[in-house]
């Protein structure tokens, strides 16, 4: 199935900020006055495509970051406000040539219409290397800044709780049908639907363009896209999860799960976990990618990453926590770390750097290189389309007659 | 005389999925790749055009309940495209059509702003309104919006979008690294709306973008469409690129900015026109008949012969007479997803003055279409053409042209080539852009200057 050898990692980067750690914007390399122009962005996928990675992912929100899960925290001491997630990735698109463009999506507030002939369309400028990442809302006042529904307070320990599960569980299933749609309409065109026929004077077959009568508990979608079927066919899905509930929309509709193991235990039960949801969900035989989420402190001694992670967290007034492992060391040390994670069924891993302007030339120039060296990653871009690059299939249309 | 030359504003709309278009011509290329957006607006910018112009329509046409085939069908995201060209381009304006009514504020106002920071200061929204239930079975609101509300959501979403661009004034972000304040105030991008249509509060979370807001465009015709333009408008996109309705609309438009407090310049009227160019007038006119036959083909004469007789007229023969029968004054079941047919308000008194018309021209159903249709707004030499764009802006008939192509997507190339130096010669329009933003090319001030400052130009 996959043209890629199977011993090669895949290798994705999650851009966000000035990165991940709080306090990054603080670093001289951070170019926080830059944060809201094309340029900063443009110079960060280059440097990631200069890497070879697979993609990247660009970070995105309905409101204002906050450091905590439900409310706004009303902090100045952090990066605040960002722009859209999907035209970032556009604007970057032609500038690039071989990355993958995975910008997040909120399925929670927005219309499946819409985003996915956005993703289509983002498909179309980057020539096949388009994807999402899909999110859910659960934030109260994210839900205010739409006034069509009104969501009770969620802190993050509730979340955690069978109560806090069940209650995102809606916001999954709906998420689930949002992908459903987007998916659909994706396939409401058959490759060929254009035909141009001057003899007859059709310009489309409409026999071969397809209404997509959705309907579910929370929309109701006819179809079809008003974009033709994208280069890829399908771009690429793909989602963070943490538990069994989002495990379960990673089985079932996604190409790519980014989890969060810690350790290797982890990540065999989870990677255990998405297979049987995967089997369940009749995908068995289908490539799903599970990939690990690692926020990453890079540096060439272990000594000098871990005196950067404490002058960070100094810098913040509080230890950095994340949902992720937090890897502080050299580029060797990383490697050993994936390839025991990988040994244990994850695919790829997603990096977060701890601070852009730092780890992302660490990852391109001393990771990439070790995982080179050890015939764990590519040397060249071997694909023209991010399926390609990650072993997947263009598929068939579900609507075209086989 | 003694009245300064009116400097002409030009842009470039993509062409759409009108039978205006003309796909089955060898020039036409793709209007979904993107290799056509960027070759099409590289033109205009070479050209120095104020804008691009992208339309939108959010529901494949139907026809006698199947989807309507003759024309170019499909166009990719607006949005998308538009942040793809500001990586291809450095100077041109990118006017996106988005429906107010298909979309909520808060991700209406992140979209633009994005794409304010993202192209630098070159964004432009044309505010459309949809109300129709066959579009709207595409999204979650639904579609029915009963017609007399229509305005006033759409001017309740374009206040509300503004007050979610202004919650940002520009300075908030300190972003200094020595004492750690990223942010001035904990409360940037604070808003609260309350109101018929829309009821929201929190933070905004795209800061003050450089032009502050995206240029607005409007384009409806109605009483209340003119005086919504008056009011919350920087340009319109009108319909009326004839020398005589377009100076009568250009006056009363202008006439009614007064009562809002706003200038005759603080508005601009952009009508959309065609255009055909040959060495020659006389060539030119032979041309336009050409790409009216091709824009009329046997098919689409027959299927808009069915926008006025509301039946199914599929066993007419296009090069045959016209039908004897009576259009069908029932509701309108033919067709769906399109304004046009909306404009035959006495489709008996249509049918027979076409009847008439057909007779005494000896014309076959196909000729009528083609005859009745629309004549390019612009037929002639370079010369002539430029001629008579200057003139009709010197006589304000308008401000300048949004020109409508009909190939995809080198249609622009000629007026680029021939017409625009010629309008430069007479000192009418641009040579160099005139600064980094939209809003430079098109003389209007940014939000923040007081009333009556102007971008210096």
């Amino acid at each position: 199935m996959s043209s890629t050898s199977p011993s090669h990692l895949h290798l994705a980067v999650a851009l966000d900020g000035t990165g991940w750690h709080p306090a990054s914007w603080r670093e001289q390399v951070a170019r926080p006055r830059d944060l809201f122009t094309a340029g900063y962005w443009a110079d960060l996928v280059a440097e990631a495509e200069r890497g070879l990675l697979d993609f990247v992912t660009f970070e995105d929100g309905l409101g204002l970051q906050s450091s905590h899960y439900g409310e706004l925290d009303g902090r100045t001491d952090q990066v605040r406000g960002r722009l859209d997630a999907v035209l970032t990735a556009s604007r970057i698109a032609p500038l690039t040539r071989h990355i993958g463009l995975v910008p997040t999506v909120i399925a929670t507030h927005t219309e499946p219409f819409h985003l996915s002939k956005a993703i289509a369309t983002l498909d179309y400028v980057s020539t096949g290397r388009a994807g999402l990442r899909v999110q859910i809302s659960a934030r109260p006042h994210e839900a205010d800044h739409f006034g069509r529904r009104t969501l009770p307070p969620l802190s993050l320990e509730e979340l955690r709780t069978p109560a806090g599960q069940e209650r995102v569980a809606d916001l999954f299933d709906e998420a689930a049908d949002y992908v459903e749609v987007v998916r659909r309409l994706w396939d409401s065109w058959e490759d060929d639907a254009e035909i141009r026929d001057v003899a007859t004077g059709r310009f489309v077959d409409r026999d071969k363009l397809h209404y997509i009568d959705f309907e579910g508990a929370h929309f109701s979608v006819k179809g079809p896209s008003i974009t033709p079927r994208p280069p890829q066919g399908q771009p690429l899905v793909t989602s963070l999860a943490h538990q069994t509930v989002p495990y379960r929309l990673v089985a079932r509709q996604a190409d790519i799960g980014y989890v969060t193991p810690h350790d290797a235990d982890e990540a065999r039960a989870i990677v255990a976990e998405i297979r049987a949801e995967q089997e369940a969900a009749g995908r068995a035989d289908e490539l799903v990618h599970v990939f690990g989420d690692l926020v990453v402190f890079l540096d060439d001694v272990q000594a000098a990453a871990e005196d950067r992670r404490a002058r960070l967290d100094a810098l913040a007034g509080e230890p950095y926590e994340s949902d992720a492992r937090i890897f502080a060391g050299t580029p060797a040390q990383l490697a050993d770390l994936l390839q025991e994670l990988a040994a244990e069924g994850l695919t790829g891993f997603r990096l977060r750097p701890a601070v852009l302007g730092h780890d992302l030339p660490a990852i391109t120039g001393g990771l990439v290189p070790e995982l080179q060296r050890r015939g764990a990653f590519r040397t060249a871009y071997e694909a023209d389309t991010l399926r390609g690059l990650l072993g997947l299939a263009r598929p068939a249309n579900r609507y075209a007659a086989a | 005389m003694s009245k300064p030359l009116k400097q002409i504003h030009l842009a470039a709309h993509f062409p759409g999925v009108n039978n205006t278009t003309v796909w089955s011509d060898p020039k036409a290329g793709s209007h979904i790749e993107f290799s056509s957006f960027v070759h099409f607006a590289q033109t205009a910018e070479r050209a120095k055009f104020d804008f691009l112009f992208l339309a939108e329509g959010l529901r494949l046409r139907e026809q006698g309940g199947k989807i309507y085939d003759l024309d170019v069908v499909g166009r990719p995201d607006t949005f998308t495209v538009l942040a793809a060209l500001a990586a291809v381009t450095e100077h041109l304006g990118l006017t996106g059509t988005i429906n107010s009514t298909f979309n909520e504020p808060y991700e209406v106002a992140r979209q633009f702003a994005s794409l304010d920071h993202l192209s630098g200061g070159r964004s432009a929204w044309n505010v459309v309104t949809s109300w129709d239930a066959f579009t709207g079975e595409n999204f979650r609101r639904g579609g029915f919006l009963p017609q007399d509300e229509r305005y006033s959501r759409a001017k309740e979403f374009l206040a509300t979008t503004n007050e979610l661009f202004d919650s940002w004034h520009g300075d908030e972000i300190v972003a200094d690294q020595a004492s750690g304040t990223f942010l001035r105030d904990a409360k940037a991008g604070a808003f609260v709306h309350s109101g018929q249509h829309f009821d929201i509060q929190g933070q905004f979370n795209v800061p003050r973008s450089p032009q502050g807001r995206p240029v607005i465009f409007q384009a409806g015709d109605s009483d209340e469409g003119r005086e919504f333009a008056a009011s919350s408008a920087d340009a319109i996109f009108s319909r009326y690129a004839q020398l005589k309705e377009g100076r009568a609309f250009y006056t009363d438009v202008k006439n009614r900015l007064a009562k809002y407090g706003r200038r005759h310049d603080e508005l601009l009227i952009l009508p959309a026109a065609s255009f055909v160019l040959a060495d020659t007038d006389a060539e030119a006119e032979v041309l336009a008949k050409e790409v009216r036959r091709q824009q009329v083909s046997g098919a689409t004469a027959i299927k808009h012969l069915e926008f006025v007789w509301n039946r199914d007229l599929s066993s007419y023969d296009p090069e045959g007479p016209l039908p004897d029968i009576d259009p069908d004054l029932g509701d309108n079941h033919i067709s769906k997803g399109r304004a046009q047919v909306r404009m035959y308000r006495d489709p008996l008194a249509t049918a027979r003055e076409w009847r008439e018309l057909a007779a005494a021209n000896n014309w076959s159903i196909r000729d009528l279409v083609i005859e009745t249709g629309n004549r390019q707004n612009f037929i002639g030499s370079p010369e002539t053409v430029a001629r008579t764009i200057n003139e009709y802006v010197q006589t304000d008939a308008s401000d300048g042209f949004i020109l409508v192509p009909h190939i995809t997507p080198s249609g622009l190339d000629i007026f680029a080539d021939k017409v625009v130096p010629l309008l430069q010669e007479q000192g009418v329009f641009r040579t160099e852009y005139e600064g980094p933003t939209l809003r430079h090319q098109l003389g209007l001030a940014h939000p923040d200057e007081a009333a009556g400052e102007r971008v210096a130009s």
